[in-house]
């Protein structure tokens, strides 16, 4: 298991998956196979890939401390990236058919709607992360400042689930889904952090009771 | 010219369609539309059997309506594949999925409440009510999106005439068929029976539109088979599907995207480029088949017809 998550090849493979939504995309809109709206097709399959990303991101230390498999870090970064690229896709969408590239009318829409206030938050959140996904970065803010910018894509998942639960007009079962992911993920970690703490604090009282029995 | 009534024109008869309609599908998909007609039907003949599913009819020697747009109007495909029918999923192409089997014949629409002769209409009755007219409309849904249609139907008011609304009728309260068995994938956060409602005399004007049709034939299931309102005027919800009843009466009829949010869906619902979806903003929409989005048009661009009905009206109150 080790050597393919280590392999080269896995990673180019994981790369191609990750691909494959958005040639789906560019084929359908040569195919001009995008539905009655293709403007929204494109909207919906982006925000979609979107929020798919953030949770197969936020999924890898879960499933490495659960698994036992470290390695699984490796794909971090790259889906974390693909997350981007999609949000970056989505806005595009927006920015052009919705608001014919118009920054000023996009401003005063971005103000005024609050489905589009926290989906413009999320994607304005992502933008530090991507900046500073390299090792480079990592170095110049120290592991521990580059950990806690890192957890803005908390705040960007719930952002993004909010901006889709607003958007439906009723049937909110799917945004309910991705928020019922994006919720078991966050209360993963906080369940992880604080067993972490109450073991460190067990680690302490006892150490004494050692030399009580001794 | 005006109308040839065809005398013994029933509901399930003429010709089946599913055909040729697969047909045209088929060679859409080849991407040989321009190729000869001839070559592809007999390709297709020999290469798939017929279907049994919904086949339209065709209807013929339809009147013009002054009341049409010359606006370019989108394909059949389209707003037959692009649908708000939760009765049948409430995703747009559910409908066109899950519709297929739906029973429209028999049909009996129940006309009842504050009218002199509340009765039935059978299908084949409401098709001989009046000569059918083809009435190219501009349709434009709530989520801001919008298509042209050609409609086929006459103006609701001959039957409402017909039926004569007492003195204290003020309003008109429809109904959609509803059965679990036929819908299983009924859903999407709202009650059933859909219901909706006009104020007499809007069901009264003749742009509102008894529709039994569109492009020339028989509605698809997902259009709201065999007989809906069309009311181009107001937001698409308002044009109710699949009628089953129709009840004259004193009191405002709730309806159904009121009572599931009442700041968002109004009873009146004119479309109203001034007056935002609180979530979303009204003054816009995109037609199907369009990338960038157009202006929204006060009253849907019906203003000359309908504005007088609301003279002294708080159109952002009565929203």
């Amino acid at each position: 298991m080790r050597a393919l998550l280590i392999s080269k090849w896995t990673k180019v493979a994981v790369f191609l998956l990750c691909l494959i939504p958005f040639a789906d995309l560019v084929w359908r809109i040569i195919k001009r196979d995008l539905g009655a709206n293709p403007v929204e097709f494109l909207q919906h399959a982006t925000g979609d890939w979107t929020l798919r990303f953030l949770v197969f991101t936020l999924s890898i230390t879960p499933f490495r401390k659960l698994l036992k498999l470290p390695d699984l870090i490796r794909f971090r970064r790259m889906l974390g990236l693909f997350a981007f690229f999609y949000v970056c896709l989505h806005f595009l969408t927006y920015l052009g058919p919705d608001q014919s590239f118009d920054l000023s009318a996009m401003w005063k829409d971005v103000a005024k709607r609050p489905f589009i206030t926290v989906g413009f938050t999320a994607f304005v959140l992502l933008i530090p992360l991507a900046m500073t996904s390299t090792a480079g970065w990592i170095r110049r803010l120290g592991g521990k400042r580059w950990q806690l910018l890192h957890r803005c894509i908390y705040a960007a998942a719930v952002c993004g689930v909010i901006h889709y639960y607003w958007l439906v007009k009723s049937d909110v079962r799917k945004p309910l889904f991705y928020g019922a992911l994006v919720g078991i993920l966050l209360l993963w970690r906080l369940g992880d952090w604080f067993f972490k703490r109450r073991s460190q604090a067990l680690l302490r009282i006892s150490a004494p009771g050692v030399s009580v029995n001794g | 010219m005006l109308i040839r009534k065809a005398p013994d024109l029933t509901y399930a008869d003429i010709t089946p369609k599913s055909v040729y309609a697969d047909r045209r599908k088929f060679l859409r998909a080849m991407g040989i539309v321009g190729a000869t007609v001839a070559a592809g039907k007999s390709l297709f003949d020999l290469a798939l059997p017929p279907q049994t599913v919904f086949a339209a009819t065709q209807f013929t020697g339809l009147a013009k309506s002054p009341f049409s747009t010359t606006e370019k109007q989108n394909s059949l495909n389209d707003v037959s594949h692009y649908n708000n029918f939760y009765e049948f999923g409430s995703e747009k192409s559910d409908p066109a999925k899950n519709a297929q089997n739906f029973k429209t014949s028999p049909w009996t629409v129940s006309v009842e409440g504050d009218v002199k002769t509340p009765r039935k209409f059978s299908m084949e009755e409401i098709l001989k009510l009046a000569p059918l007219e083809e009435r190219i409309y501009r349709h434009r849904c709530v989520e801001r999106w919008s298509i042209v249609v050609p409609w086929i139907g006459f103006s609701f008011n001959v039957l409402a005439k017909l039926v004569e609304p007492t003195p204290k009728a003020r309003y008109v309260a429809f109904e959609t068929f509803f059965d679990r068995r036929q819908m299983p994938h009924a859903g999407g956060g709202i009650d059933f029976p859909y219901v909706e409602g006009l104020r007499l005399d809007e069901a009264m004007n003749p742009l509102a539109l008894l529709s039994v049709g569109m492009y020339g034939e028989t509605l698809p299931p997902q259009d709201g088979a065999p007989v809906r309102m069309i009311i181009p005027w107001k937001y698409g919800y308002k044009s109710i599907k699949s009628l089953v009843k129709i009840r004259f009466q004193e009191k405002e009829p709730p309806t159904t995207w009121n009572r599931y949010s009442s700041e968002e869906y109004g009873f009146y619902s004119n479309v109203n480029p001034n007056v935002d979806h609180p979530r979303w903003s009204q003054s816009k929409e995109r037609r199907l088949g369009e990338i960038f989005m157009r202006s929204t048009v006060m009253f849907n661009g019906y203003g000359d017809q309908v504005a007088g009905m609301y003279n002294g009206m708080d159109l952002k109150k009565y929203h």
